[in-house]
Protein backbone atom coordinates (compact mmCIF):
# COMPACT_ATOMS: atom_id res chain seq x y z
CA UNK A 1 0.00 0.00 0.00
CA UNK A 2 2.74 2.31 0.92
CA UNK A 3 4.10 1.65 -2.44
CA UNK A 4 1.16 2.43 -4.40
CA UNK A 5 0.52 5.75 -2.20
CA UNK A 6 4.72 6.89 -2.87
CA UNK A 7 4.04 6.17 -6.25
CA UNK A 8 1.01 8.24 -6.82
CA UNK A 9 3.07 11.14 -4.49
CA UNK A 10 6.23 10.79 -6.76
CA UNK A 11 3.89 10.52 -10.15
CA UNK A 12 2.00 14.19 -9.26
CA UNK A 13 5.56 15.75 -8.16
CA UNK A 14 6.57 14.47 -11.92
CA UNK A 15 3.79 15.64 -13.49
CA UNK A 16 3.63 19.26 -12.27
CA UNK A 17 7.21 19.80 -12.16
CA UNK A 18 6.54 19.07 -15.99
CA UNK A 19 9.17 16.20 -16.41
CA UNK A 20 10.80 16.84 -19.15
CA UNK A 21 11.10 12.89 -20.28
CA UNK A 22 7.33 12.61 -19.59
CA UNK A 23 6.95 16.03 -21.74
CA UNK A 24 8.11 14.52 -24.20
CA UNK A 25 6.75 11.11 -24.09
CA UNK A 26 3.12 12.65 -23.26
CA UNK A 27 3.95 14.52 -26.73
CA UNK A 28 4.54 12.39 -29.13
CA UNK A 29 1.75 9.96 -27.84
CA UNK A 30 -0.69 12.61 -28.68
CA UNK A 31 1.13 12.78 -31.76
CA UNK A 32 1.66 9.65 -33.51
CA UNK A 33 -2.29 8.42 -31.69
CA UNK A 34 -3.70 11.61 -33.17
CA UNK A 35 -2.60 11.04 -36.48
CA UNK A 36 -3.48 8.05 -36.86
CA UNK A 37 -7.08 8.09 -35.59
CA UNK A 38 -6.98 11.15 -38.42
CA UNK A 39 -5.86 8.88 -41.13
CA UNK A 40 -8.50 6.03 -39.72
CA UNK A 41 -11.14 8.95 -39.78
CA UNK A 42 -10.42 9.93 -43.26
CA UNK A 43 -10.56 6.16 -44.38
CA UNK A 44 -12.70 4.99 -42.30
CA UNK A 45 -15.73 6.98 -42.62
CA UNK A 46 -15.73 7.29 -46.75
CA UNK A 47 -15.68 3.08 -46.05
CA UNK A 48 -18.97 3.03 -43.40
CA UNK A 49 -20.49 5.21 -45.46
CA UNK A 50 -20.24 3.69 -48.29
CA UNK A 51 -21.40 0.60 -46.86
CA UNK A 52 -24.44 1.55 -44.80
CA UNK A 53 -25.33 4.06 -47.95
CA UNK A 54 -25.10 1.52 -51.05
CA UNK A 55 -26.03 -2.11 -52.05
CA UNK A 56 -23.78 -4.09 -54.18
CA UNK A 57 -23.44 -7.99 -54.29
CA UNK A 58 -21.16 -9.11 -51.73
CA UNK A 59 -21.65 -6.50 -48.74
CA UNK A 60 -22.44 -9.00 -46.03
CA UNK A 61 -18.81 -10.35 -46.25
CA UNK A 62 -17.11 -7.30 -46.72
CA UNK A 63 -19.41 -5.87 -43.94
CA UNK A 64 -17.86 -8.95 -41.88
CA UNK A 65 -14.74 -8.47 -42.57
CA UNK A 66 -14.89 -5.16 -41.38
CA UNK A 67 -16.87 -6.09 -37.92
CA UNK A 68 -14.12 -8.27 -37.63
CA UNK A 69 -11.48 -5.77 -37.96
CA UNK A 70 -12.15 -4.07 -35.00
CA UNK A 71 -10.88 -7.03 -32.98
CA UNK A 72 -7.88 -7.00 -34.75
CA UNK A 73 -5.32 -7.84 -32.41
CA UNK A 74 -2.38 -4.98 -31.80
CA UNK A 75 0.23 -7.56 -32.03
CA UNK A 76 -0.82 -9.22 -34.99
CA UNK A 77 -0.83 -5.92 -36.88
CA UNK A 78 2.34 -5.09 -35.41
CA UNK A 79 3.85 -8.40 -36.32
CA UNK A 80 2.59 -7.98 -40.18
CA UNK A 81 3.27 -4.08 -39.64
CA UNK A 82 7.09 -5.15 -39.41
CA UNK A 83 7.26 -7.84 -41.53
CA UNK A 84 6.92 -5.71 -44.53
CA UNK A 85 9.05 -2.60 -42.74
CA UNK A 86 11.86 -4.95 -41.84
CA UNK A 87 15.20 -4.54 -43.93
CA UNK A 88 14.58 -7.80 -45.70
CA UNK A 89 10.73 -6.87 -46.07
CA UNK A 90 9.28 -6.08 -49.27
CA UNK A 91 9.17 -2.29 -48.10
CA UNK A 92 11.91 -2.30 -45.89
CA UNK A 93 13.68 0.19 -48.28
CA UNK A 94 11.62 2.89 -47.53
CA UNK A 95 13.37 2.86 -43.64
CA UNK A 96 10.20 3.05 -42.15
CA UNK A 97 10.83 0.43 -39.11
CA UNK A 98 11.45 2.26 -35.77
CA UNK A 99 10.16 5.45 -36.53
CA UNK A 100 7.06 7.15 -35.64
CA UNK A 101 5.66 7.18 -38.86
CA UNK A 102 5.78 3.17 -38.80
CA UNK A 103 3.73 3.54 -35.33
CA UNK A 104 0.91 5.58 -37.29
CA UNK A 105 0.96 3.36 -39.46
CA UNK A 106 0.13 0.08 -37.20
CA UNK A 107 -2.13 2.10 -35.37
CA UNK A 108 -4.17 3.34 -38.35
CA UNK A 109 -4.76 -0.13 -39.12
CA UNK A 110 -5.87 -0.93 -35.71
CA UNK A 111 -8.53 2.04 -35.76
CA UNK A 112 -9.44 2.11 -39.67
CA UNK A 113 -12.06 -0.75 -38.94
CA UNK A 114 -12.90 0.58 -35.81
CA UNK A 115 -14.40 4.31 -37.49
CA UNK A 116 -15.60 2.52 -40.07
CA UNK A 117 -17.75 -0.18 -38.11
CA UNK A 118 -19.19 2.08 -35.64
CA UNK A 119 -20.13 4.80 -38.74
CA UNK A 120 -21.77 1.46 -40.63
CA UNK A 121 -23.57 0.40 -37.50
CA UNK A 122 -24.80 4.43 -36.66
CA UNK A 123 -25.87 5.06 -40.00
CA UNK A 124 -27.90 1.94 -40.96
CA UNK A 125 -29.65 2.47 -37.87
CA UNK A 126 -30.52 6.51 -39.24
CA UNK A 127 -31.15 4.92 -42.34
CA UNK A 128 -34.05 2.69 -41.47
CA UNK A 129 -35.98 5.05 -39.72
CA UNK A 130 -35.93 7.83 -41.84
CA UNK A 131 -34.83 7.30 -45.78
CA UNK A 132 -38.60 7.19 -46.62
CA UNK A 133 -39.38 9.97 -44.94
CA UNK A 134 -36.77 11.71 -46.78
CA UNK A 135 -37.38 10.49 -49.81
CA UNK A 136 -41.04 11.59 -49.24
CA UNK A 137 -39.98 14.70 -48.84
CA UNK A 138 -38.03 14.85 -52.42
CA UNK A 139 -34.22 15.46 -51.82
CA UNK A 140 -31.81 14.88 -54.17
CA UNK A 141 -29.04 11.81 -53.54
CA UNK A 142 -26.58 14.35 -51.44
CA UNK A 143 -29.62 16.11 -50.17
CA UNK A 144 -30.63 12.97 -48.39
CA UNK A 145 -26.63 11.76 -47.61
CA UNK A 146 -26.03 15.12 -45.50
CA UNK A 147 -29.35 14.28 -43.44
CA UNK A 148 -28.60 10.61 -42.50
CA UNK A 149 -25.42 11.79 -41.78
CA UNK A 150 -26.19 14.84 -39.49
CA UNK A 151 -28.64 12.37 -37.83
CA UNK A 152 -26.00 9.88 -37.49
CA UNK A 153 -23.71 12.51 -36.12
CA UNK A 154 -23.12 11.19 -32.21
CA UNK A 155 -22.86 7.51 -33.48
CA UNK A 156 -19.81 8.72 -35.83
CA UNK A 157 -18.06 10.98 -33.17
CA UNK A 158 -18.69 7.69 -31.07
CA UNK A 159 -16.44 5.83 -33.73
CA UNK A 160 -13.92 8.59 -33.39
CA UNK A 161 -13.42 8.27 -29.46
CA UNK A 162 -13.51 4.70 -29.91
CA UNK A 163 -10.38 4.78 -32.99
CA UNK A 164 -9.07 7.26 -30.64
CA UNK A 165 -9.09 4.96 -27.65
CA UNK A 166 -8.21 1.76 -28.97
CA UNK A 167 -4.43 3.29 -30.33
CA UNK A 168 -3.80 5.69 -27.32
CA UNK A 169 -3.88 2.93 -25.11
CA UNK A 170 -2.07 0.12 -27.69
CA UNK A 171 1.25 -1.61 -26.81
CA UNK A 172 1.81 -4.62 -28.89
CA UNK A 173 2.18 -2.57 -31.98
CA UNK A 174 4.07 0.69 -30.81
CA UNK A 175 6.52 -1.68 -29.15
CA UNK A 176 7.03 -3.66 -31.95
CA UNK A 177 7.23 -1.69 -34.80
CA UNK A 178 8.17 1.45 -32.83
CA UNK A 179 10.86 -0.11 -30.54
CA UNK A 180 10.39 1.75 -27.56
CA UNK A 181 13.42 4.12 -28.70
CA UNK A 182 14.17 7.03 -26.31
CA UNK A 183 13.09 10.85 -27.28
CA UNK A 184 11.87 9.20 -31.35
CA UNK A 185 9.50 5.98 -30.38
CA UNK A 186 8.84 5.70 -26.75
CA UNK A 187 5.19 6.50 -26.20
CA UNK A 188 3.51 6.67 -22.90
CA UNK A 189 1.84 2.80 -23.17
CA UNK A 190 5.61 1.24 -24.45
CA UNK A 191 7.30 3.60 -21.46
CA UNK A 192 5.18 2.28 -18.88
CA UNK A 193 6.15 -1.24 -20.08
CA UNK A 194 9.64 -0.59 -19.75
CA UNK A 195 9.84 1.01 -16.34
CA UNK A 196 7.83 -2.04 -15.28
CA UNK A 197 10.37 -4.42 -15.93
CA UNK A 198 12.74 -1.92 -14.64
CA UNK A 199 11.30 -1.51 -11.85
CA UNK A 200 10.44 1.74 -11.51
CA UNK A 201 6.78 1.85 -10.03
CA UNK A 202 6.70 5.74 -9.63
CA UNK A 203 7.80 5.98 -12.98
CA UNK A 204 5.24 3.84 -14.26
CA UNK A 205 2.12 5.45 -12.30
CA UNK A 206 3.34 8.36 -13.29
CA UNK A 207 2.86 7.98 -17.30
CA UNK A 208 -0.22 5.94 -16.37
CA UNK A 209 -1.72 8.89 -15.01
CA UNK A 210 -0.78 10.84 -17.78
CA UNK A 211 -2.60 8.48 -20.56
CA UNK A 212 -5.57 8.42 -18.49
CA UNK A 213 -5.74 11.86 -18.23
CA UNK A 214 -5.29 12.28 -21.97
CA UNK A 215 -7.83 9.31 -22.76
CA UNK A 216 -10.70 11.38 -20.93
CA UNK A 217 -9.65 14.83 -21.91
CA UNK A 218 -10.20 13.31 -25.24
CA UNK A 219 -12.72 11.96 -24.37
CA UNK A 220 -14.34 14.74 -22.47
CA UNK A 221 -14.03 16.99 -25.48
CA UNK A 222 -15.28 14.66 -27.98
CA UNK A 223 -18.41 13.99 -25.93
CA UNK A 224 -18.73 17.46 -25.26
CA UNK A 225 -18.61 18.44 -29.12
CA UNK A 226 -21.18 15.14 -29.43
CA UNK A 227 -23.79 16.21 -26.40
CA UNK A 228 -23.20 19.63 -27.57
CA UNK A 229 -24.64 19.25 -31.01
CA UNK A 230 -27.65 17.67 -29.78
CA UNK A 231 -28.46 20.44 -27.41
CA UNK A 232 -29.03 22.91 -30.43
CA UNK A 233 -31.52 20.65 -32.09
CA UNK B 1 -29.43 25.02 -38.13
CA UNK B 2 -27.80 22.20 -40.66
CA UNK B 3 -24.94 24.06 -40.25
CA UNK B 4 -24.89 24.47 -36.34
CA UNK B 5 -25.56 20.67 -36.66
CA UNK B 6 -22.15 19.35 -38.54
CA UNK B 7 -20.10 22.02 -36.61
CA UNK B 8 -18.88 19.42 -33.96
CA UNK B 9 -17.64 17.09 -36.68
CA UNK B 10 -15.72 19.96 -38.44
CA UNK B 11 -14.63 20.83 -35.35
CA UNK B 12 -13.10 17.09 -34.24
CA UNK B 13 -11.64 17.52 -38.44
CA UNK B 14 -9.91 20.48 -37.69
CA UNK B 15 -8.15 19.52 -33.96
CA UNK B 16 -6.98 16.21 -35.91
CA UNK B 17 -6.10 18.35 -38.90
CA UNK B 18 -3.78 20.34 -36.75
CA UNK B 19 -2.11 16.94 -34.89
CA UNK B 20 -1.14 15.69 -38.90
CA UNK B 21 0.66 19.06 -39.01
CA UNK B 22 2.57 18.83 -36.58
CA UNK B 23 3.79 15.12 -37.07
CA UNK B 24 4.29 16.10 -40.40
CA UNK B 25 6.85 18.67 -38.99
CA UNK B 26 7.96 16.47 -36.40
CA UNK B 27 8.57 13.32 -39.36
CA UNK B 28 10.16 15.67 -41.83
CA UNK B 29 13.12 16.40 -39.64
CA UNK B 30 13.42 13.10 -38.66
CA UNK B 31 14.43 12.02 -42.43
CA UNK B 32 17.39 14.59 -42.47
CA UNK B 33 19.42 12.70 -40.14
CA UNK B 34 18.66 9.30 -41.46
CA UNK B 35 21.90 8.31 -42.69
CA UNK B 36 23.73 9.77 -39.57
CA UNK B 37 21.65 6.42 -37.57
CA UNK B 38 22.37 3.58 -36.09
CA UNK B 39 20.22 0.41 -35.22
CA UNK B 40 21.66 -1.32 -31.79
CA UNK B 41 19.83 -4.49 -30.95
CA UNK B 42 20.82 -5.40 -27.69
CA UNK B 43 19.16 -7.61 -24.38
CA UNK B 44 17.28 -6.01 -21.86
CA UNK B 45 19.64 -6.09 -19.11
CA UNK B 46 21.87 -3.13 -20.92
CA UNK B 47 18.93 -0.92 -20.75
CA UNK B 48 17.20 -1.68 -17.61
CA UNK B 49 20.42 -1.59 -15.40
CA UNK B 50 20.52 2.42 -17.25
CA UNK B 51 24.12 1.28 -18.30
CA UNK B 52 22.81 2.40 -22.22
CA UNK B 53 21.25 5.49 -20.50
CA UNK B 54 25.16 6.51 -20.02
CA UNK B 55 27.27 5.43 -23.10
CA UNK B 56 24.75 6.25 -25.69
CA UNK B 57 25.19 9.76 -24.88
CA UNK B 58 28.68 9.44 -25.20
CA UNK B 59 28.79 7.76 -27.75
CA UNK B 60 26.50 9.87 -29.96
CA UNK B 61 28.43 13.19 -28.95
CA UNK B 62 31.68 11.77 -29.93
CA UNK B 63 30.71 10.26 -32.96
CA UNK B 64 27.52 12.41 -34.39
CA UNK B 65 25.58 9.51 -35.10
CA UNK B 66 22.19 8.70 -33.67
CA UNK B 67 21.35 5.46 -31.81
CA UNK B 68 18.33 3.57 -31.82
CA UNK B 69 17.95 1.01 -29.27
CA UNK B 70 15.74 -1.92 -29.59
CA UNK B 71 15.83 -3.87 -26.03
CA UNK B 72 14.67 -7.28 -26.42
CA UNK B 73 16.38 -10.57 -25.19
CA UNK B 74 19.83 -11.84 -26.98
CA UNK B 75 17.94 -14.59 -28.68
CA UNK B 76 15.85 -11.66 -30.64
CA UNK B 77 18.56 -9.36 -30.69
CA UNK B 78 20.72 -12.45 -32.86
CA UNK B 79 18.00 -12.98 -34.72
CA UNK B 80 18.10 -9.26 -35.95
CA UNK B 81 21.43 -9.52 -36.73
CA UNK B 82 21.01 -12.46 -38.86
CA UNK B 83 18.64 -10.93 -40.62
CA UNK B 84 20.29 -7.86 -41.15
CA UNK B 85 17.56 -5.70 -39.26
CA UNK B 86 19.85 -4.27 -37.24
CA UNK B 87 23.12 -2.30 -37.71
CA UNK B 88 25.07 -3.10 -34.47
CA UNK B 89 24.78 -5.97 -31.77
CA UNK B 90 25.75 -6.02 -27.89
CA UNK B 91 24.51 -9.47 -26.68
CA UNK B 92 25.30 -11.80 -24.11
CA UNK B 93 25.49 -15.39 -25.13
CA UNK B 94 28.33 -16.24 -26.37
CA UNK B 95 27.71 -19.91 -27.65
CA UNK B 96 24.67 -19.04 -29.56
CA UNK B 97 26.20 -15.50 -30.87
CA UNK B 98 29.34 -17.88 -32.55
CA UNK B 99 27.23 -20.52 -34.09
CA UNK B 100 24.09 -18.06 -35.51
CA UNK B 101 25.89 -15.30 -36.14
CA UNK B 102 29.95 -15.78 -36.25
CA UNK B 103 30.45 -19.34 -38.21
CA UNK B 104 27.56 -18.19 -40.82
CA UNK B 105 29.89 -14.89 -41.41
CA UNK B 106 26.78 -13.21 -41.12
CA UNK B 107 28.53 -10.17 -38.54
CA UNK B 108 32.42 -8.77 -38.61
CA UNK B 109 34.36 -7.00 -35.59
CA UNK B 110 33.29 -9.65 -32.88
CA UNK B 111 34.70 -8.18 -29.97
CA UNK B 112 34.10 -9.23 -26.33
CA UNK B 113 33.24 -5.92 -24.35
CA UNK B 114 32.57 -7.08 -20.61
CA UNK B 115 31.21 -9.45 -18.31
CA UNK B 116 29.26 -9.27 -15.33
CA UNK B 117 27.48 -12.05 -13.23
CA UNK B 118 24.82 -14.07 -12.70
CA UNK B 119 22.84 -14.67 -9.39
CA UNK B 120 20.94 -17.50 -8.03
CA UNK B 121 18.26 -15.28 -6.27
CA UNK B 122 15.73 -16.12 -3.98
CA UNK B 123 12.97 -15.91 -0.96
CA UNK B 124 14.75 -14.63 2.36
CA UNK B 125 13.48 -17.73 3.87
CA UNK B 126 15.37 -19.84 1.41
CA UNK B 127 12.87 -23.09 1.83
CA UNK B 128 15.58 -25.32 -0.15
CA UNK B 129 18.49 -24.40 2.24
CA UNK B 130 20.86 -23.87 -0.66
CA UNK B 131 22.17 -20.40 0.29
CA UNK B 132 26.27 -20.68 0.16
CA UNK B 133 26.23 -23.66 -2.22
CA UNK B 134 27.87 -23.74 -5.70
CA UNK B 135 25.36 -22.99 -7.83
CA UNK B 136 24.99 -26.34 -9.76
CA UNK B 137 24.58 -27.85 -6.40
CA UNK B 138 21.87 -25.26 -5.72
CA UNK B 139 19.85 -26.42 -9.17
CA UNK B 140 20.13 -30.07 -7.72
CA UNK B 141 18.62 -29.45 -4.80
CA UNK B 142 15.93 -26.79 -5.97
CA UNK B 143 15.05 -29.28 -8.26
CA UNK B 144 15.26 -32.56 -5.92
CA UNK B 145 12.66 -30.79 -3.72
CA UNK B 146 10.73 -29.60 -6.27
CA UNK B 147 10.50 -25.39 -4.79
CA UNK B 148 9.35 -23.15 -7.32
CA UNK B 149 11.75 -21.76 -9.48
CA UNK B 150 10.78 -18.71 -12.36
CA UNK B 151 12.56 -19.56 -15.61
CA UNK B 152 12.84 -16.61 -18.22
CA UNK B 153 11.61 -18.56 -20.78
CA UNK B 154 11.84 -15.92 -23.57
CA UNK B 155 15.26 -17.70 -25.32
CA UNK B 156 16.93 -14.19 -23.58
CA UNK B 157 20.61 -14.49 -22.89
CA UNK B 158 19.73 -15.09 -19.20
CA UNK B 159 17.51 -17.95 -20.33
CA UNK B 160 20.14 -19.87 -22.48
CA UNK B 161 22.50 -19.42 -19.55
CA UNK B 162 20.01 -20.77 -17.26
CA UNK B 163 19.40 -23.79 -19.26
CA UNK B 164 22.85 -24.29 -19.77
CA UNK B 165 23.45 -24.52 -16.17
CA UNK B 166 20.56 -26.76 -16.14
CA UNK B 167 22.51 -29.20 -18.46
CA UNK B 168 25.23 -29.33 -16.99
CA UNK B 169 23.55 -30.65 -13.26
CA UNK B 170 22.16 -32.98 -15.49
CA UNK B 171 18.67 -31.81 -14.82
CA UNK B 172 15.77 -31.96 -17.83
CA UNK B 173 14.08 -29.15 -15.43
CA UNK B 174 9.65 -29.59 -15.94
CA UNK B 175 6.85 -29.92 -13.87
CA UNK B 176 4.43 -27.79 -11.59
CA UNK B 177 7.97 -26.05 -9.94
CA UNK B 178 9.99 -24.89 -13.09
CA UNK B 179 7.45 -21.86 -14.46
CA UNK B 180 8.45 -19.77 -17.61
CA UNK B 181 7.65 -16.26 -17.52
CA UNK B 182 7.87 -15.73 -21.53
CA UNK B 183 9.35 -11.97 -20.01
CA UNK B 184 12.17 -9.52 -19.02
CA UNK B 185 14.62 -9.54 -16.26
CA UNK B 186 13.56 -7.63 -14.16
CA UNK B 187 9.59 -8.39 -14.66
CA UNK B 188 10.63 -12.39 -13.89
CA UNK B 189 11.79 -10.97 -10.62
CA UNK B 190 8.63 -9.62 -9.60
CA UNK B 191 7.11 -12.53 -10.66
CA UNK B 192 9.82 -14.48 -8.33
CA UNK B 193 9.64 -12.17 -5.44
CA UNK B 194 5.64 -12.35 -5.44
CA UNK B 195 5.20 -16.22 -5.63
CA UNK B 196 8.32 -16.55 -3.42
CA UNK B 197 10.68 -18.74 -6.15
CA UNK B 198 14.26 -18.90 -7.28
CA UNK B 199 15.17 -17.29 -10.54
CA UNK B 200 19.05 -16.57 -11.97
CA UNK B 201 19.45 -13.17 -12.76
CA UNK B 202 22.23 -11.23 -13.81
CA UNK B 203 23.68 -8.77 -11.24
CA UNK B 204 23.07 -5.33 -12.79
CA UNK B 205 19.33 -5.77 -13.02
CA UNK B 206 18.84 -7.38 -9.46
CA UNK B 207 20.99 -4.61 -7.79
CA UNK B 208 18.78 -2.41 -9.88
CA UNK B 209 15.30 -4.38 -8.71
CA UNK B 210 16.62 -4.62 -4.87
CA UNK B 211 16.88 -1.12 -4.77
CA UNK B 212 14.18 0.21 -6.65
CA UNK B 213 11.97 -2.20 -5.06
CA UNK B 214 13.15 -2.23 -1.75
CA UNK B 215 12.19 -5.53 -0.60
CA UNK B 216 13.90 -8.72 -0.03
CA UNK B 217 15.19 -11.10 -2.17
CA UNK B 218 18.73 -12.88 -1.62
CA UNK B 219 21.29 -13.88 -3.21
CA UNK B 220 21.42 -17.53 -2.71
CA UNK B 221 24.80 -18.33 -5.17
CA UNK B 222 27.31 -15.70 -6.96
CA UNK B 223 30.91 -15.41 -7.52
CA UNK B 224 31.06 -18.98 -8.95
CA UNK B 225 32.86 -19.67 -12.67
CA UNK B 226 29.92 -20.99 -13.87
CA UNK B 227 27.90 -17.90 -13.19
CA UNK B 228 30.08 -15.45 -15.14
CA UNK B 229 27.98 -13.32 -18.63
CA UNK B 230 29.80 -12.20 -21.06
CA UNK B 231 28.93 -9.34 -23.34
CA UNK B 232 29.91 -9.23 -26.98
CA UNK B 233 29.78 -6.49 -29.80
CA UNK B 234 29.32 -7.09 -33.27
CA UNK B 235 28.80 -5.48 -36.55
CA UNK B 236 26.25 -6.94 -39.14
CA UNK B 237 28.04 -7.92 -42.13
CA UNK B 238 27.73 -4.96 -44.75
CA UNK B 239 28.61 -7.68 -47.49
CA UNK B 240 25.72 -9.60 -46.53
CA UNK B 241 23.13 -7.40 -45.77
CA UNK B 242 23.66 -3.86 -48.20
CA UNK B 243 21.23 -1.82 -46.32
CA UNK B 244 23.50 -1.58 -43.07
CA UNK B 245 25.21 1.25 -42.02
CA UNK B 246 28.59 -0.31 -41.33
CA UNK B 247 30.54 2.68 -40.49
CA UNK B 248 28.51 3.62 -37.42
CA UNK B 249 28.32 -0.06 -36.04
CA UNK B 250 31.70 -0.06 -36.58
CA UNK B 251 32.09 3.48 -34.83
CA UNK B 252 29.55 1.77 -32.36
CA UNK B 253 32.35 -1.41 -31.66
CA UNK B 254 35.44 0.92 -31.31
CA UNK B 255 33.97 2.91 -28.71
CA UNK B 256 32.69 0.32 -26.65
CA UNK B 257 35.71 -1.44 -26.81
CA UNK B 258 38.44 1.82 -26.57
CA UNK B 259 39.61 3.17 -23.63
CA UNK B 260 37.02 5.92 -22.99
CA UNK B 261 34.22 3.24 -23.15
CA UNK B 262 35.73 0.91 -20.81
CA UNK B 263 36.68 3.42 -18.65
CA UNK B 264 32.89 4.37 -18.63
CA UNK B 265 31.81 0.91 -17.88
CA UNK B 266 33.90 0.69 -15.76
CA UNK B 267 32.77 3.58 -13.64
CA UNK B 268 29.09 2.87 -14.23
CA UNK B 269 27.33 1.74 -10.95
CA UNK B 270 30.30 3.12 -8.51
CA UNK B 271 27.71 6.16 -7.50
CA UNK B 272 25.10 4.19 -6.78
CA UNK B 273 25.81 0.76 -5.40
CA UNK B 274 29.31 1.01 -4.69
CA UNK B 275 30.03 -1.71 -6.82
CA UNK B 276 30.72 -1.95 -10.60
CA UNK B 277 27.89 -3.90 -12.58
CA UNK B 278 29.74 -4.91 -15.41
CA UNK B 279 33.60 -5.09 -15.61
CA UNK B 280 35.30 -4.12 -18.54
CA UNK B 281 36.95 -7.04 -20.34
CA UNK B 282 37.56 -5.67 -24.07
CA UNK B 283 39.04 -8.46 -25.68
Amino acid sequence: MAEILNGILLALEKIFSLDRELLNVSLLTCKVSGAATLISVVLGLPLGFVLSLTDFPGKRFVISTVNMGMGLPPVVVGLVVSLFLWRDGPLGFLELIYTPAAMILAQAIIATPLVAAFTLAALQQVRERYSLQIAALGATPWQEFWLLVREARRGILAAIIAGFGAVVSEVGASMMVGGNIKGETRVLTTAIVMEVSRGRFADAIALSLVLLFLLFAAVFLLTWLQQGGEREL
Amino acid sequence: MRTSCKRPLLLTFFCLGLLLLLVAGGCSTAKNSAKKEIILATTTSTQDSGLLDVLIPAFEKKYGYKVKVIAVGSGQAIAMGAKGRADVLLTHAPAAEKKELVDKGLVKDYRQVMYNDFLLVGPPEDPAGVRGEKVLTALKKIAAGHFLFLSRGDDSGTHKKELELWQKAGIKPGGAWYQETGTGMGQTLDIALEKKGYTLTDRATFLTFVRNRKEKMIVVAEKDPELLNYYHVAAVNPDKFPAVNYRGAKAFVDFLTGEEGQKMIAAFGQKEFGQSLFIPAAK
